[in-house]
């Protein structure tokens, strides 16, 4: 019989010479690994999530705390030794020719307060809904009127002060958000990550698939988890590339490169929540709901937005089991608080612990059809 | 009717009236051995006591309506489930648990479009051949087997139905297995796709591949199949090769003609003829004879518009379930 097509290929009459070559592992896995980047380079949706968003939060949590807030606005009617000795750093001074003027400016909102010196008392006129602005105003002027009233003994002040800052590092607002950001973004992409191809293979009948074919698991799996760390580190690449440069001026430690092993255990953690989301969930929308569920309420309790120390001890004790709170404490560590290779022991420990542990359960809910 | 496309002639170690074990003892053991297989969802028994052989290099087809349980009876001898109750051997092995010796040697296409995401169809079949351990260059090579070089560097969701279905059967050939599964896939096609479709899995067997393939196309079965299993309700319900499962039938040829053409009476006077009866402007003949009755037609030069329908697996169905057969 003819064959009909022409191929360098022999119908396989005999089995054994028509066999491929035994698989290679490592060629398998790079080959898996490539067609999954792919996969994900050309989904416009994941870079936006992976590498976009996160430079949006930097850039808005950049404007909510600038650092070196700008001067107080303050009124002042009238001149003196007091009021001609506010300090300039603190205050940016407006001049009024009346005292109700000036406080009609108050009043509605404009300045936080105003200043009068009529011969030797000062009148201080204050806004109370900024308690914070207000306490600050009060203070600064009774300091400064303290100050005058000392000078005006003519005696040498008896009390030096000498006031110092107890942080080494920089304490600046960009310091403290920058690494909880990044933890953040790479847990979301991890967590998404694992549970959207787990469904979506599932769904298109993939897993099976590939489960008819000789490769073993691990490859498969070993290429996914390569793909995600390999995300994970571009991400950290980009985002604190960004943080360094003079609009946001992240200063980072000397031991900066500690966070590298850190943020690989992180990922790997949360890659773990994405497969047990993934091991659950039936539709892509269910998979993404749970992730959600599971990522923002922990993003909070774990203090990547914002500092947990205001919260209850109990919510903060409850913060101890998620793997975020580990990261983004051991970011923090070691790429601006200069701390070294110990402060990393603890985080890895957890949140390899924590890797393992759902894995496991993840592995006990799978599934490889939806029948 | 058969096609040319496909050979005519070529072992067929099983033909119906062949018991399934005396295949053993053949002089080449067949690619696929099943033997009481069960197997029961819930309250559903889906395969029930299902036995079949099928030789290598053998298209055989599994048919039957949705439901019947043809694609849990493939799933099983690809091992994708554990049976019951019963055997598989597949290539003369046990395909469950999972055995990763055998799973070289057979190819799988799934009902869903099992791809990769975003990848051209040239790394679908890369991808897939990593999986194998087949070079890269074996991608070019099927793309040119089901007809689509043009189309390589195109994504798998921009191909049309019949594009991704190639694809599909491409993904399934790409280590050169010996057993190919195939389920439904002609499902969803135009029949201009079908028809496409149909000259690639004939190519497909002519390269000495075992077929084992699933379809509730009963038309598409006859024209392709050496043998047919029709299933329903979980069980086979007849096996055999298409044309000997409808000679079987003994069914009447029916031959019909315009009623200007024949009038009523003359019609069952005819040589050959049954009976015949009116309807919708037509005469209808039945006959077992159709040979001489077409003779005689011919001889009265009244051949013009008529039209020859003999039985067809549908028929078989029909006379098995005591039902329409409906896909």
């Amino acid at each position: 019989m003819n064959a009909i097509i022409t191929t360098p290929t022999q119908p396989s009459t005999s089995p054994a010479t028509a066999r491929p070559p035994s698989p290679s592992p490592g060629r398998q896995l790079a080959t898996l690994a490539l067609a999954l980047l792919r996969s994900f380079v050309r989904d416009r949706v994941a870079l936006l999530f992976t590498f976009v968003f996160p430079l949006m939060f930097l850039a808005v949590f950049g404007l909510l705390f600038r650092s070196g807030s700008d001067p107080t606005s303050i009124g002042v009617v009238g001149a003196g030794p007091v009021v001609d000795a506010l300090p300039a750093d603190v205050f940016t001074v407006r001049r009024f020719d009346s005292l109700d003027a000036a406080v009609a400016k108050v009043q509605s909102g404009d300045l936080p307060a105003v200043v009068a010196q009529r011969g030797d008392t000062v009148l201080l006129r204050y806004a109370a809904s900024d308690q914070v602005a207000s306490a600050t105003i009060r203070g600064i002027i009774g300091a400064a009127i303290a100050r005058a009233n000392v000078d005006a003994t003519g005696q040498q002040p008896r009390f030096s002060a000498d006031f110092q800052q107890v942080e080494a590092a920089d304490t600046r607002p960009i310091q403290y958000f920058t690494p909880g950001i990044l933890s953040w973004a790479i847990a979301t992409s991890a967590v998404f990550g694992a549970a959207l191809t787990l469904v979506t293979w599932r769904r298109k009948q993939l897993l099976r698939r590939i489960r008819l074919s000789p490769a073993p698991a691990g490859t498969v799996v070993g290429a996914r988890v390569g793909v995600s760390l390999v995300t994970a580190l571009a991400q950290a690449a980009l985002f604190v590339g960004v943080a360094v440069t003079p609009p946001f001026g992240l200063q980072l430690s000397h031991q900066w490169w500690l966070a590298i092993p850190l943020l690989l255990v992180g990922t790997l953690s949360c890659l773990s929540i994405g497969l047990l989301v993934g091991a659950i969930a039936r539709t892509e929308e269910a998979a993404q709901a749970m992730a959600n569920l599971v990522v923002l309420p922990m993003a909070f309790l774990s203090g990547t937005f914002f500092d947990i120390s205001q919260m209850p001890p109990w919510l903060r004790t409850v913060s101890n089991a998620l793997p975020l709170r580990h990261l983004t404490d051991g970011m923090l560590d070691v790429l601006v608080r200069g701390k070294g290779a110990n402060a990393l022991l603890l985080p890895t420990a957890v949140l390899l612990g924590f890797a393992l542990a759902l894995t496991f359960a993840a592995t006990r809910l799978f599934r490889w059809d939806d029948v | 009717m058969r096609r040319s496309a496909v050979p005519p002639v070529r072992p067929t170690p099983g033909s119906r009236n062949d018991d399934h074990r005396d295949i053993g003892h053949g002089r080449e053991a067949p690619a696929i051995e099943v033997d009481g297989l069960v197997k029961t969802y819930g309250a559903v028994r889906a395969v029930d006591k299902v036995s079949l052989t099928v030789g290598e290099g053998e298209f055989f087809g599994i048919l039957g309506p949705n439901g019947a349980g043809k694609t849990t009876l493939m799933e099983l001898i690809e091992g994708l489930r554990q049976p019951d109750a019963g055997q598989v051997l597949l290539l003369g092995q046990r395909p469950w648990p999972r055995n990763p010796r055998l799973l070289p040697r057979i190819g799988v296409q799934l009902q869903a479009s099992a791809f990769f995401d975003k990848l051209s169809a040239r790394e679908q079949l890369e991808t897939f051949g990593a999986l194998y351990g087949v070079p890269a260059a074996r991608a070019a090579e099927l793309l040119e087997v089901v007809g689509l070089t043009d189309r390589a560097d195109t994504r798998d969701d921009k191909l049309s139905g019949g594009q991704r279905q190639r694809l599909s059967i491409a993904c399934a050939l790409v280590h050169d297995p010996d057993v190919v599964f195939l389920d439904e896939p002609t499902g969803a096609l135009d029949p201009q796709a079908r028809r496409n479709l149909w000259d690639l899995l004939g190519e497909i067997q002519a390269r000495g591949k075992t077929i084992l393939y699933t379809t509730h196309h009963l038309d598409e079965a006859e024209a392709l199949c050496d043998r047919v299993a029709i299933m329903d309700h979980g069980r086979v319900l007849a096996m055999g090769r298409p044309a000997e499962l409808v000679r079987d039938l003994e069914a009447p040829t029916r031959v019909s003609l315009p009623a200007t053409a024949l009038d009523l009476d003359t019609a069952r006077g005819l040589p050959g003829a049954d009976g015949a009866s009116a309807d919708l402007g037509e005469v209808v003949v039945t006959t077992h004879r159709p040979a001489a009755l077409l003779g005689a037609l011919a001889e009265r030069d009244r051949l013009d518009g008529l039209a020859v329908r003999t039985a067809t697996l549908e028929d078989v169905f029909l006379q098995l379930t005591g039902r329409e057969y409906r896909a």
